[in-house]
């Protein structure tokens, strides 16, 4: 059994008719149940949701509020590698990108770590891009077990590893894992990514499942917005977090919504998404899923992220730095633009403003 | 000798049949579930089973329930 | 419609269970039976009481029905699977509600000691019907230990309390892929009608029926009461409140842009 044959199920549906078909009636009828299925699920998704946003939202953050209450976990990502042995069209970090490719030492990895813990954020979560030569699992274990001095939650987003593997860098520290699938479609799975290891499409999308296996406590999952048909992937990206999350309840399932930003290739959006179907997704997620995490990246602009507060979400970045060792040196390589400069306090002020509990530490194991 | 019948002791003639013991207590043999020694006896067996000494006889009916 | 139940690989045409105890005299159990449209009917297995042999049950329960013996005076798992293997040898077909019950108290089911019995049990080849307490690991655990479905019960045996489990059960409903039946504590149609809106695939009615002044008039509105539970679960429930938002606090931002 793996997600792939849920997603195998669907993928030939016709969810064109379907969408046509939801009225604003149906909206109305999903949004009076306690309890969604996949299809009501479906339902939010269609264009008729849109007009009925505001009555959709005011549930969402009755929802949000009922099961998370005002905390909003703040975390920073930390860029190990850029190395990579990928061509994926919409990357920064694509092999196809000439630039000086370089992985932190563990000596630097502990200067920007120290950087990061003096901005009192206590959740980080780790980046390498694809190169098992550059990055191997074993240096990524050296350098969480630094990491667990300075922070008491560490995430991986990295390439997707075996179940062994994942279990070793749970015993060396990691706590919560990341990986998207990008795009669900395997038809444009397969026109963006056109070289390297990514290009296995069911070793990646099984990645999450085995990291639950491994016993990591948090897994978050997703597709890279812009890729594929937004209301398609986010329908089967909802029915992955639902699949892991009755398969694996003792894991916390999240759900990250990043939409494509500028980087230094040139690669243009296939399905654009508006602020408006940034909107419809998260509300659609958290009423589909009440419990489910939903972070929100530093790839959306300070002025929406503050409205998306309200919105459903419960983890944000903050601080960002999307290069390597970019807060010790100048001059690294971008895997795409940030839009929200703030610093970490400017974040805890605006959450603060909102009535919003800014949470750096959300769990220390014992 | 003496057998067990639904948890009771209770002396019967050496050698008896279980059929002849069903008689002797006046039990439509087809109403009922007999279990001898945690064995069902079918109904055809009835009267070629004999009862030994110490025999534990489960004498068992269906009721109503819920 | 197409909307059918499927047990043990058997369509059954009604989602009313009957239990077969408490009837004012047995001659009643046809007439209530053939009123309710039952398919599957429930009974126990008893000691004979020689001072007074009661008839036999099976008299009573026309040949076209599941029978469905339960494990009732079961107190561990060793018990239940006892008394499933007689029924069985008896001729009773392989379906078993399994009841397990260690407390006198409340009689309210061990679900420990259920679930063993019903893993047991599947593996011979029974279709196992477990009772149980409404919790949600316990009904995967028993999902996976091959039960047909699961009946968690509404309040305790006999209480005629209607679904105090009620949040519970929905857990059940949403979370578990096989049936669940409600079981005990149903006591009214109105209640019954309520578990199927809820998205119950049976309910299991004795007391409520057998106890009524007229048991075969009850039985016939317990079956109208699941029949449109079931309908209105179906044509899905509608909205109970609807929204006039003159302002958008939180969206209205979107339009500003």
């Amino acid at each position: 059994m793996s997600y792939f044959d849920q997603y195998a199920r669907f993928k030939d549906f016709d969810f064109d008719s379907f969408f046509c078909r939801v009225s604003p009636e149906d909206i109305q009828r999903v949004l009076a149940k306690e309890r969604l299925n996949t299809v009501d699920f479906l339902t939010l998704l269609a264009p008729a949701a849109e007009n009925l946003l505001e009555a959709i939202a005011q549930k969402a953050r009755r929802l949000t509020l009922q099961h998370f209450g005002r905390a909003m976990l703040l975390y920073t990502p930390l860029y190990l590698s850029n190395h990579c042995a990928n061509l994926c069209l919409y990357c920064g970090f694509s092999s196809s990108n000439r630039f000086k490719r370089q992985t932190l030492t563990l000596a630097e990895v502990e200067s920007e770590a120290r950087v990061v813990a003096a901005t009192g954020l206590k959740t980080i979560l780790i980046l390498t891009g694809e190169s098992r030569r550059h990055a191997p699992v074993d240096y990524i274990a050296e350098c969480v077990r630094i990491l667990t001095s300075y922070f008491s939650s560490i995430g991986i987003e990295i390439y997707p590893l075996e179940e062994e593997e994942y279990r070793e860098l749970s015993e060396a520290g990691v706590d919560s894992l990341t990986i998207y699938q990008e795009v669900y479609d395997e038809r444009i799975y397969g026109q963006v990514h056109l070289q390297g290891p990514k290009q296995d499409y069911r070793f990646r999308l099984d990645a999450s499942e085995r990291g639950c296996r491994a016993g990591l406590r948090s897994v978050n999952v997703g597709a890279l917005l812009g890729l594929g048909d937004w209301r398609r992937e986010t329908y089967f990206g909802g029915l992955h977090a639902d699949y892991l999350q009755n398969r694996y309840p003792e894991v916390e399932i999240s759900y990250s919504v990043p939409r494509l930003r500028p980087h230094c290739g040139d690669f243009a959006a296939f399905y654009p998404v508006t602020d408006i179907n940034l909107v419809q997704i998260l509300l659609a997620l958290r009423l589909f899923m009440p419990r489910l995490g939903l972070t929100l990246s530093t790839r959306e602009g300070a002025a929406l992220r503050d409205h998306l507060i309200y919105l459903g979400v419960t983890k944000m970045s903050a601080d960002s730095r999307t290069s390597v060792g970019g807060r010790i040196m100048a001059g690294g390589e971008n895997q795409f633009a940030i839009a929200d400069n703030r610093d970490v306090e400017q974040i805890r002020e605006a959450l603060l403003t909102r009535g919003y509990d800014p949470v750096f530490k959300d769990w220390h194991p014992f | 000798m003496l057998i067990i019948v639904n948890g009771r002791e209770e002396q019967i003639a050496q050698g008896s049949a279980l059929a002849e013991y069903i008689r002797s207590k006046d039990l439509a043999s087809g109403e009922f579930i007999y279990i001898l020694n945690e064995m069902l006896i079918e109904r055809e067996r009835l009267e070629n089973t004999i009862l030994k000494e110490r025999d534990r006889l489960e004498v068992l009916k269906f009721v109503g329930g819920g | 419609m197409d909307d059918k139940l499927f047990l043990g690989g058997r369509e059954i045409s009604s989602r009313l269970f009957l239990g077969t105890g408490k009837f004012p005299a047995k001659t009643v159990i046809p007439a209530a039976i053939a009123r309710s449209g039952s398919q599957v009917i429930t009974m126990a297995l008893r000691r004979v009481d020689f001072d007074s042999p009661a008839e036999n049950i099976l008299t009573y329960i026309p040949k076209e029905c599941i029978l469905l013996p339960n494990t009732s005076g079961a107190r561990n798992s060793d018990e239940a699977v006892r008394i499933a293997r007689i029924a069985r040898a008896a001729g009773c077909g392989s379906w078993v509600k399994i009841e397990v019950i260690s407390d006198n108290k409340y009689l309210l089911p061990d679900n420990a000691e259920t679930i063993k019995a019903a893993a047991l049990l599947a593996k011979e080849g029974f279709v196992v019907l477990p009772y149980m307490s409404p919790d949600l690991m316990d009904a995967r655990r028993l999902q996976e230990a091959g039960a047909a479905a699961v009946m968690p019960l509404g309040a305790p045996i006999g209480s005629n309390r209607g679904l105090k489990t009620k949040e519970l059960i929905r857990i059940l409903i949403d979370e578990i892929s096989i049936p669940v039946i409600v079981d005990a504590g149903i006591g009214k149609p109105s209640e019954a009608a309520e578990a199927m809106e809820m998205g119950a695939g049976a309910v299991l009615v004795n007391t409520a029926i057998a106890t009524a002044r007229d048991p075969v008039l009850m039985a016939e509105a317990f079956a109208l009461a699941v029949k449109a539970g079931r309908q209105a679960y179906l044509a899905g429930l509608g909205a109970t409140k609807d929204y006039a938002e003159a302002s958008s606090p939180l969206t209205g931002f979107l339009q500003e842009r």
